[in-house]
């Protein structure tokens, strides 16, 4: 859109519509790419109408054996995902501490260059390898159960937290950390009085955000035997329980809805 | 203002919080505390684990230290379908999310019932992890790529749906209003009205998905759904640390890359 004046013969006379890519070759050019890619990589990885028809019986008969949900089970449930529960709340606790470290060694503006260099490749490393890559080799070290669980998850979220507490300490306004300087401020005081009040409803949000992110993610590092409900929902999909994978299934939606909930009301106070 | 009275308000020496708050914030350390104490007993860990730990973890290192190179010809193509998987995830995503955002926005939803359909749409495939999704469409279509690309696109439509719902509800009423006063349909309204307001937010969230795709079809193999973590499974059970190590780098450098491209497609976006 032009908003310098121009001569009323100069408009278009005809009305068209403002697209995001204004070169029709360009927006149909990358759109014919798009289909083309479809057709190769689908024919790339074998997938036809057959398979997907073929599936669709046995989801049918899946389906049939799920329902109705089988709750008789409910103490193993339940010890499932109260183990979740602590896992992720163990996990946030840790993650919360060790996040402000890290945030603090993140940040460009307030530690010097080797120091920013290291804590930010720590905290790429962790956030590009997948919570299940990272928990099976905390399975191989620390052998099978919770605990390996809990050290990917507190990783998960060190890495997580702190990124946003280093990018929320680049973003301050070098006005306040000036000023507090100019008082013979301390770095701890420095810390206290400047950076903290500045930082710590964002990072208390991201926190209480970590803890149902944690949630989530506790059901499922159980795959590779890092505990939780995730383990029993595994072996319940390779013994055909599926009257009671059902069962388990919705228990996680419903605990992640309240989770979600409880993080939404609490962030909703925070401001 | 007596002298007291003074000092009370404006004290020698200054301080960020008032008792009052001291205490309130006393209470909650305490409180949270309190929480991570009971969970982490309660879990019964191992302590004993730790005393060999990293016994264990330079044993690994130096299983995995150097990289099996020659490794790279089986590697090429499981790269290739977990990059196909999360792309295919991500445009089969567009075409189911972009109805069910419709459903879940207040503005553009048809009565409450419909509102509520498209909401536990969104939070039932929320809560549901990438891999249990796998789990699920691989006792569903067979273990394959297939399964991994449903699995894929059923965790991100709960994504990609809340966050153009959210744009939906927030754009602004007067074009829709102007278009519908021309005696436009509710089809035409939509196109004309809302889609253009909301398609700069649906590029930048399918982008966005697509990278985080990247990341999650990685270790959808481990539940049999195709991609380079079927290999990566088989490695490990093998103890093939040299191969685990070349896999892992090379899912450094994918997953690096598809940031980057993704944040630079954004960029430009907005």
């Amino acid at each position: 859109m032009n908003t310098s004046p121009e001569p009323a013969a100069a408009i278009a006379p005809r009305w068209h519509r403002i697209r995001m890519i204004e070169h029709p070759a360009l927006r149909y050019g990358l759109f014919a790419l798009a289909v083309i890619y479809v057709f190769w990589s689908m024919g790339a990885l074998d997938l036809n109408w057959h398979r997907i028809s073929n599936g669709i019986p046995r989801a049918g008969n899946m389906f049939a054996r799920m329902i109705p949900p089988d709750f008789s089970r409910w103490s193993l449930l339940v010890k499932g995902i109260l183990e979740s529960v602590q896992m992720a709340l163990a996990a946030s606790f840790f993650g919360m501490i060790l996040a402000v470290p890290l945030g603090l060694c993140g940040a460009a503006n307030l530690v010097p260059k080797p120091v920013y260099l290291v804590a930010r490749a720590l905290i790429i490393l962790s956030r590009t390898f997948h919570e299940i890559i990272i928990a099976i080799f905390f399975v191989k070290i620390f052998g099978f159960g919770p605990l390996a669980g809990v050290l990917t998850l507190i990783v998960a979220s060190t890495s997580f937290i702190s990124k946003m507490i280093a990018e929320d300490i680049e973003n301050m306004t070098p006005g306040q950390l000036e000023a507090v300087r100019a008082t013979g401020a301390s770095f701890p005081k420095l810390l206290i009085y400047c950076i903290s009040p500045n930082t710590l409803p964002r990072y208390l949000g991201v926190s209480i955000y970590r803890l149902d992110a944690n949630i989530r993610h506790s059901t499922v590092v159980g795959i590779v035997g890092a505990g939780g409900i995730g383990q029993v929902l595994a072996a319940t999909f390779s013994r055909y329980d599926y009257d009671f994978s059902l069962a388990i299934l919705i228990t996680i939606v419903s605990l992640v809805f309240l989770g979600e909930f409880f993080s939404s009301w609490v962030r909703g106070h925070l401001r | 203002m007596t002298v007291i009275e003074h000092a009370e308000k404006y004290p020698e020496i200054w301080r960020r919080f008032s008792p009052r708050m001291t205490l309130i914030r006393y209470v909650w350390y305490v409180a949270i505390v309190a929480v991570a104490t009971w969970s982490i007993s309660n879990l019964d860990l191992p302590w004993f684990y730790f005393l060999d730990a990293h016994v264990q973890a330079l044993d690994l290192v130096t299983r995995m230290w150097p990289p099996e190179l020659e490794f790279w010809e089986t590697l090429a193509l499981p790269l290739l379908e977990t990059i196909h998987i999360a792309t295919l995830g991500t445009i089969f995503t567009l075409i189911i999310a972009f109805p069910v955002a419709f459903l879940a926005a207040r503005n553009t939803t048809f009565n409450t019932a419909t509102w509520f359909i498209g909401r536990l749409i969104l939070v039932t495939s929320r809560s549901v992890n990438t891999v249990v999704w796998g789990l699920f469409f691989v006792a569903m279509f067979g273990p394959g790529p297939l399964a991994g690309i449903w699995a894929i696109a059923f965790r991100s439509i709960g994504f990609m749906g809340k966050l153009v719902a959210e744009a939906i509800e927030e754009i602004d009423e007067g074009i829709v209003e102007a278009i519908d006063a021309t005696g436009a349909s509710r089809l035409q309204v939509l196109w004309y009205g809302i889609l253009p307001q909301v398609l700069p937010v649906i590029y930048g969230t399918t982008i966005y998905r697509w990278d985080i795709n990247i990341r999650e079809s990685t270790v959808l193999g481990f539940v049999g759904a195709g991609g380079i973590g079927i290999l990566l499974y088989s490695s490990i059970n093998q103890f093939q640390w040299r191969e685990v190590s070349l896999i892992l780098l090379t899912v450094f450098g994918v997953v690096m890359v598809s940031e980057f491209v993704s944040a630079m497609v954004r960029k430009r976006i907005s």
